[in-house]
């Protein structure tokens, strides 16, 4: 069994900024299943959201004001108070650590505008914001050398918590297969999110959203699941994200009689609306038949009118990406989008010291931790604006990491019975390698991101969520008999990828549960049947428990008010 | 579209003796990238092929792997443009242990980036309350360099590692050009000394393949060729790279182009016998691996090539002032 005071899985931003909090005061270790710069952190482009008013008259109110209102008022104002106020000093303190930012022409680090912010406030380092920041803490934790212990590429498999107190957790070393306890008297998991549950998606491969139900079946229970964020401009088939922009220079976007149907929806922001709105609208045209392409199934980006010249110099990204990855050029002829699953509001609850939560009173799990996009605290509600998520990851970590060097200091070791955790994790590795093998684990996998993006996606009708569930159900059934060809090994993706698929099987039933139960729209979460927001009823967290095997229970929790009482969220 | 065949590599460390080939048909269509061609091929013909993948977006590196040959992000890449007479051959990185299939163990990638103590190392006594500043254009000389996403398809191709396993390699020392080049480091010159020693700076042989295969801005070579003039001019010249390089000079001087069968003799010095004799099996390794350049002096544009990053590089130097690399006067 390996020991460790301080076990971080997940070495994103917000995993790396725990680790460096800790290391130095405890023994730390950091269990990750893709090597640290592969995290999917470095993906983010835009920027990170700081009231730094490094170029306007921006104020940490007016960054928390937009926050609350970008959230559909139902994030935790206490806690956004908190991240908006640290804001500016993690920038502060990531730039000391050595991130590159671009820099104003008074050579202080520049800021730029994104959508829901009322301020120029998003500092960016050109167009790679999370890589730079990523890369900055990967970095500092190689200067901690072997004061910093990583196990790179190992899988965790369970978390352990025992009368309401963690005492590990259980990974794989993927190099070998073979499983090891961690023993520890904090564990946080930074294991980000959960958009690889959709089909169209922006997020990666590995954003499976292991750790969220890990700690699920370990009983924890998961807040707010049904807010999923979709981005408008994902690129057809592959849901990669083509920058905000593409709208922003003055793109069109048309549908398959070549119309710009933003027109009907918002007759004068037009293509410029904010981005639920024109995901909402692209998904009706395409629902409607009227949709690009021989099934109909996408919408265009037309940057033609645009010229040569203003794509190849302001929208080289999208360019680039639209030829590399769909072979289009864009110059000649019009991208095909979609709306794209983008950011998991919801997930592990956890207070403002990211402490977890182990009910609707509050109460806490002792030990365990979570911070970064798995977490629910919940600073960004029924909504996320652009760039305050890498500022999540960097705040919280932050307070993840000073908390568990308070409370580890002294605590004690819970014991931790090893052999049993072993044959636990063994018997949920053999469930999938040792069954009948009559189910193909793609065509599973593929069915459940179809009926997501379908029927679970950008609206959600009362009909579809119902099938959706059923749906759900029986393919939690068929992988029951999932076939994995490779038994065993080094390096064994094909177990992995069928793991991280009963993960997804697990929790997508839990954000079509909330979905249906939630009988308003507010925020990502819009609902044909209900198409307004019900503070009345709904201004509460819903919380998904587990009640032995494959069934839930929905509670609800109050959301914190401090300063700003909810009013209509308009534009 | 047409049906192709993929020609994979296939290995698992401490089970086969020796790789294999295995063939996969496959329909491809129109956009499809080789990563899913890949994700159909493990979907639905052999589960049991292994490679890695996370981003899908050619940001976080992982998917490097060598198609015909050459090092490419499986993610980016179209697969319809490397189909040659109806196959696509996948062999994973090169220069590294291969663990099973396209995966490879990258840890020699990880320690030699270690070797150059990769973070900022800032004045600490300056450092001022808020962000430190920096300009627009001294961001700039980093900001080729920092889109590195550490995806190692430079090293895979590197000619120079493929002989010499203790070579820094291209990636580490874009690395290391970072933090030199980054005007709020304080230990450019530790950084150029550290360098400088041997299996360093000096060792590239210019092939450029780095470059070549580089899927982001970082380009090492150029880096690397931008590191070599910092040193020269930061008067670091006790090593035998940068007597390689005075040499160079010189032999633009003598032969008005570049003679590389003087160079080596010049570097280690004519008089000194053991070190002459140290340098020929890296010759004759070359020569084997037909890397040896010709038997004579011939004319090259990177002469002009070298002229022109000089000159750039003293015209950034007066735009940022000292582009972290304080120099005790040279030319
Ligand atoms: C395309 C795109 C662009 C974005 N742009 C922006 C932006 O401009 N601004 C902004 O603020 N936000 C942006 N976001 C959102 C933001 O990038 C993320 O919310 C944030 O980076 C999450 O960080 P994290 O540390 O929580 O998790 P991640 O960086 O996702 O890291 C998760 C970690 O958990 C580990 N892990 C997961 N499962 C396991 C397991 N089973 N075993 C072991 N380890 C595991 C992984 O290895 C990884 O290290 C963007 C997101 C996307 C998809
Ligand atoms: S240019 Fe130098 S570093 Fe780059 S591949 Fe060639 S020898 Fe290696
Ligand atoms: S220098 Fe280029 S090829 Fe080498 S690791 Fe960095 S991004 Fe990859
Ligand atoms: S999967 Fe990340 S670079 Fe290709």
């Amino acid at each position: 069994m390996l020991s460790h005071d301080v076990v971080i899985v997940g070495s994103g931003l917000a995993g790396l900024r725990a680790a460096l909090e800790v290391v130095g005061h405890l023994d730390v270790a950091v269990i990750t299943k893709v090597y640290p710069s592969r995290s999917h952190s470095g993906a983010a482009q835009g920027g990170v959201a700081a009231a730094m008013a490094n170029v306007d008259g921006d104020s940490t109110n007016a960054h928390i004001y937009d926050t609350v209102k970008g959230a559909d008022f139902i994030g935790d104002q206490d806690a956004i108070e908190i991240m908006c106020n640290d804001a500016p000093h993690v920038i502060v303190d990531m730039e000391r650590l050595g991130c590159p930012f671009s820099r104003t022409s008074e050579n202080k680090i520049a800021q730029r505008a994104f959508g829901g912010h009322s301020f120029k406030r998003s500092c960016y380092s050109a167009d790679r914001t999370g890589h730079a920041l990523l890369h900055t803490l990967f970095e500092q934790s190689m200067k901690k050398g072997g004061k910093l212990q990583f196990y790179n590429e190992f899988y965790l498999l369970r978390l352990i918590v025992e009368e309401n107190i963690c005492r590990g957790v259980v990974a794989m070393d993927m190099k070998t297969g073979k499983p090891e306890v961690f023993h520890a008297k904090s564990v946080m998991f930074g294991t980000g999110g959960y958009g690889r549950a959709y089909k169209i998606s922006s997020n990666a491969y590995a954003n499976t959203g292991d750790g969220i139900s890990a700690a699920y079946r370990a009983g924890v229970p998961l807040q707010d699941m049904e807010f999923v964020q979709f981005h408008p401009t994902g690129l057809y088939q592959h849901g990669l994200l083509l920058s905000e922009a593409a709208r922003g220079e003055g793109g069109y976007i048309l549908n398959g009689n070549n119309e710009r149907f933003m027109a009907n929806y918002a007759p004068s922001k037009l293509e410029l609306a904010p981005r639920d709105i024109v995901s909402r609208s692209e998904q009706t045209e395409i629902m409607a038949g009227r949709g690009a392409g021989p099934k109909k199934d996408y919408v265009l980006l037309d940057l033609r009118h645009l010229g040569k010249e203003k794509i190849l110099e302001r929208l080289p990204q999208i360019y680039q990406i639209a030829k590399d990855f769909i072979g289009v050029d864009a110059l000649d002829n019009p991208v095909p989008i979609q709306p794209t699953a983008h950011y998991s509001m919801g997930g592990i609850p956890a207070d403002n010291d990211c402490q977890v939560v182990a009910n609707e009173r509050g109460d806490l799990v002792k030990g365990f931790f979570a911070a970064g996009e798995c977490s629910c605290i919940s600073v960004h509600g029924a909504n996320r604006l652009g760039t305050n998520s890498l500022l999540e990851a960097l705040v919280f970590g932050t307070r993840a990491g000073k908390k568990m060097r308070e409370v580890t200091l002294d605590a004690k070791w819970a014991p931790v019975n090893e052999s049993r955790e072993i044959s636990a994790a063994r018997r949920e590795i053999d469930e999938v390698l040792h069954n009948k093998g009559t189910e193909n684990l793609a065509a599973i996998r593929e069915e459940l991101q179809t009926t997501m993006t379908d029927k679970v996606g950008v609206y959600r009708g009362k009909d579809d969520m119902e099938a959706a569930h059923e749906k759900i159900r029986e393919l939690q059934d068929r992988f029951r008999n999932v076939k994995v060809d490779n038994k065993k090994g080094v390096f064994n993706t094909n177990l992995t990828e069928a793991l991280e698929l009963g993960h997804m099987l697990e929790y997508s039933e839990l954000i079509v549960a909330g979905a249906q139960t939630r009988e308003e729209s507010r925020g990502a979460h819009a609902r044909n049947d209900f198409p307004d927001r019900d503070d009345g009823n709904w201004m509460k967290h819903t919380m998904a428990f587990r009640t032995g095997e494959g069934g839930y229970e929905l509670k609800y929790r109050p959301v914190r008010v401090t300063r700003f009482q909810p009013e209509e969220r308009k534009y | 579209m047409s049906e192709i065949t993929f020609r994979i590599y296939r290995f698992e460390a401490g089970k086969d003796a020796s790789p294999r080939y295995d063939e996969y048909k496959l329909a491809l269509e129109e956009g499809d990238t080789l990563l899913k061609c890949l994700n159909t091929i493990r979907g639905a013909q052999d589960g049991t092929l292994a490679y890695r993948m996370s981003c899908g977006s050619a940001i976080c590196g992982s998917c490097a792997m060598r198609a015909n040959g050459h090092a490419l992000l499986a993610c980016k890449t179209q697969a319809a443009g490397l189909v040659k007479n109806g196959v696509i051959q996948l062999d994973p990185l090169g220069n590294f242990p291969v663990i099973r299939d396209l995966v490879v163990d990258l840890e020699p990638f990880w320690s030699s980036l270690r070797k150059v103590s990769p973070w900022l190392q800032p004045n600490l006594a300056d450092e001022p309350a808020r962000e430190r500043l920096q300009t627009p254009a001294q961001f700039q000389l980093i900001d080729d360099v920092t889109t590195c996403i550490l995806c190692a398809s430079c090293w895979s191709d590197c000619n120079v590692l493929e002989v010499d396993k203790k070579f820094l390699g291209p990636a580490t020392l874009a690395k290391a050009h970072r933090f030199i080049f980054d005007t709020r480091d304080a230990k450019g010159r530790e950084r150029m000394e550290k360098i400088t020693e041997p299996n360093g700076l000096w060792d590239c042989t210019h092939c450029g393949e780095c470059s070549t295969r580089c899927p982001t801005e970082t380009k090492p070579l150029a880096r690397i060729e931008e590191t070599r003039e910092a040193v020269m001019m930061a008067g670091i010249t006790n090593s035998p790279g940068a007597r390689h390089a005075l040499g160079f000079r010189e032999s633009m001087r003598w032969f008005g182009a570049l003679n590389e069968n003087y160079l080596p003799v010049r570097s280690v010095g004519f008089f000194n016998i053991p070190g002459l004799l140290g340098i020929m099996p890296v010759g004759l390794r070359m020569m084997l691996k037909r890397k040896a350049p010709p038997m004579f002096p011939h004319w090259i544009d990177k002469v002009g090539e070298v002229k022109r990053i000089f000159k750039r590089f003293h015209e950034l130097r007066k735009n940022v002032g000292g582009a972290g690399t304080k120099t005790d006067g040279d030319d």
